[in-house]
């Protein structure tokens, strides 16, 4: 049997913002996003806003009604990772097996160290102790035999607080709690199963595997299993890279895109982005999605799957344009994203007998030549044809402007 | 009113980088020698709103604490 605890610092950005800002301790503050970019909305909230019914996501006058009261602080990223760094050194003092999941949470697989600290609630109410007196923060930390359990265990107490669920305990103490508290149960699912009679864990545990693989595929098979408390996911190593699921580059252009050269050349600029990205971390992807905002703000995303996995530019803005040809035309654009999905490790295949594939391997190791290039004599020192005829559009640089690289969560049912 | 002081400090670091308070020169200029480092530890300062590394240290008979929170230092104001 495992030992694996999950620990969650209790309101993370606003419990940093507190310690920052002794004066407004105990009264209500939210931090929030940076209005002029338009991202003003409450990121994290303290108890006291809580209390008061703020909740993350709300706008601010929505929060300012709630609470009027309430003091909004902006956001501090930097100093925010810096105390999430902390944390994880902390817990890698205890386990070489440390898994983050976002900033504020992780999980600890202690099952080799018990011998050395003691019991996983000790182990577990000592980080605590310390990230109270090492980071000035309250943890609540979940114990358990596996991850499902161990993150639904340090939600149950909350703040400062260890909760313990044994395996043995599962059927009294698990099974009665409502179905959305289990992990990835988001609240899309969690209407879907109450609609057929499922609203408690213990339910979920107790029914049909082959109802939940119908209702919700393989991700429902992944609930049942964690429900009876077969969920077997490793915690991964401290030093594991994050998983990457999808690449993507996305831009608000200068002027509104209106002829499909327009689209053309924007498009290859955010194809060879997420290609070149693609390459330097060894990847390439089997799906390429693109995603279209029209002036009226209207977004909409359609996704392709290409013949073969490659990483080449070519391939992904044939299937980008195709993508566009088939769905956005005919109204201006005024951004546009593409993103690879379904990654793989690029490997060499041996040389293909299909003529296809053997283009396309030569494409991506010309274009594997031309990311050498760049990167010593810069981004514009060798072009494609078509950016000398849009000064403006040419002069994007989706790398700069937003990269966007999502992290999946890593689980059984992720 | 904020129990956070900034402090210039004179330090000496040891030959595998460790940093040792050797004086506190306070806001109005006067010095404090560190008469010495009882504890080094990374803490947080709920008094004084801050985390970093904590120095208790012996100055003019009373223990203190004296923070590194890199990149400057502070103390926590009496009361």
């Amino acid at each position: 049997m495992r030992t694996i605890l999950h620990c969650d610092m209790n309101n993370f950005y606003a419990s940093v913002e507190c310690l920052y800002h002794p004066d407004l301790r105990g009264k209500p503050l939210a931090v929030v996003g940076d209005a002029e970019q338009r991202h003003g909305i409450v990121l994290a909230k303290n108890y006291a806003a809580k209390e008061c019914g703020v909740a993350t996501g709300n706008p601010l006058w929505k929060a300012k009604q709630l609470c009027p009261d309430i003091v909004f602080v902006p956001a501090r990223h930097k100093l925010y990772q810096r105390f999430s760094d902390m944390a994880r050194e902390l817990y890698a003092e205890y386990t070489d097996r440390v898994e983050s999941y976002g900033l504020d949470e992780c999980w600890l697989d202690v099952t080799s160290s018990v011998s050395l600290f003691g019991s996983g609630q000790a182990i577990a109410d000592e980080i605590r102790q310390r990230i109270k007196s090492e980071l000035g923060l309250t943890a609540s930390a979940g114990v358990s035999f596996n991850k499902s359990m161990a993150k639904l265990g340090s939600d149950l107490k909350k703040p400062d607080a260890t909760t313990v669920l044994p395996a043995d305990q599962l059927e009294e103490r698990v099974w009665p709690l409502p179905v959305s508290d289990l992990l990835y149960v988001g609240p899309a699912a969690a209407r879907l199963l109450r609609k057929y009679g499922i609203s408690t864990i213990g339910a979920l545990a107790r029914s049909e595997k082959a109802l939940l693989q119908s209702l919700l595929g393989k991700c429902g098979v992944g609930l049942w299993l964690m429900a009876n408390g077969e969920d077997h996911s490793p915690v991964a190593p401290v030093d594991a890279p994050p998983l990457v699921k999808s690449v993507g580059n996305s831009t608000t252009t200068p002027h509104d895109l209106v002829t499909d050269r327009d689209i053309r050349i924007t498009l290859y600029l955010l194809c060879e982005s997420v290609a070149e990205r693609l390459r330097a971390q060894s990847l390439q992807c089997r799906t390429v999605q693109v995603s279209l905002r029209g002036t009226d703000l209207r977004w909409i995303e359609r996704q392709q799957g290409l013949p073969f996995p490659s990483c080449s530019s070519d391939s992904l803005f044939r299937a980008a344009y195709g993508l566009y040809r088939a769905h956005g035309q005919g109204r201006a654009l005024r951004s546009l994203g593409v993103r690879a999905c379904g990654l793989s490790a690029a490997v060499w295949d041996q040389c293909s007998l299909y003529e296809e594939v053997d283009r396309d391997q030569r494409l991506e190791a010309l274009e594997g030549a031309l990311d050498g290039i760049r990167s010593r004599f810069g981004r514009d020192s060798v072009r494609r044809g078509i950016m000398l005829e849009d000064d403006a559009l040419a002069a994007v640089n989706p790398q700069q402007d937003h990269p966007n690289i999502r992290l999946g969560f890593v689980g059984s049912a992720g | 009113m904020t129990n956070r002081i900034n402090v210039s400090v004179t330090v000496r670091f040891d030959p595998d980088g460790r940093m040792f308070p050797l004086s506190i020169t306070w806001e109005d200029g006067r010095v404090f020698p560190v008469d010495r480092v009882l504890d080094v530890r990374r803490a947080a300062s709920l008094k004084a709103g801050g985390q970093g590394i904590r120095y208790t240290c012996r100055i003019a008979g009373h223990e203190r604490y004296l923070f590194f929170e890199n990149p400057g230092w502070f103390v926590e104001a009496a009361g």
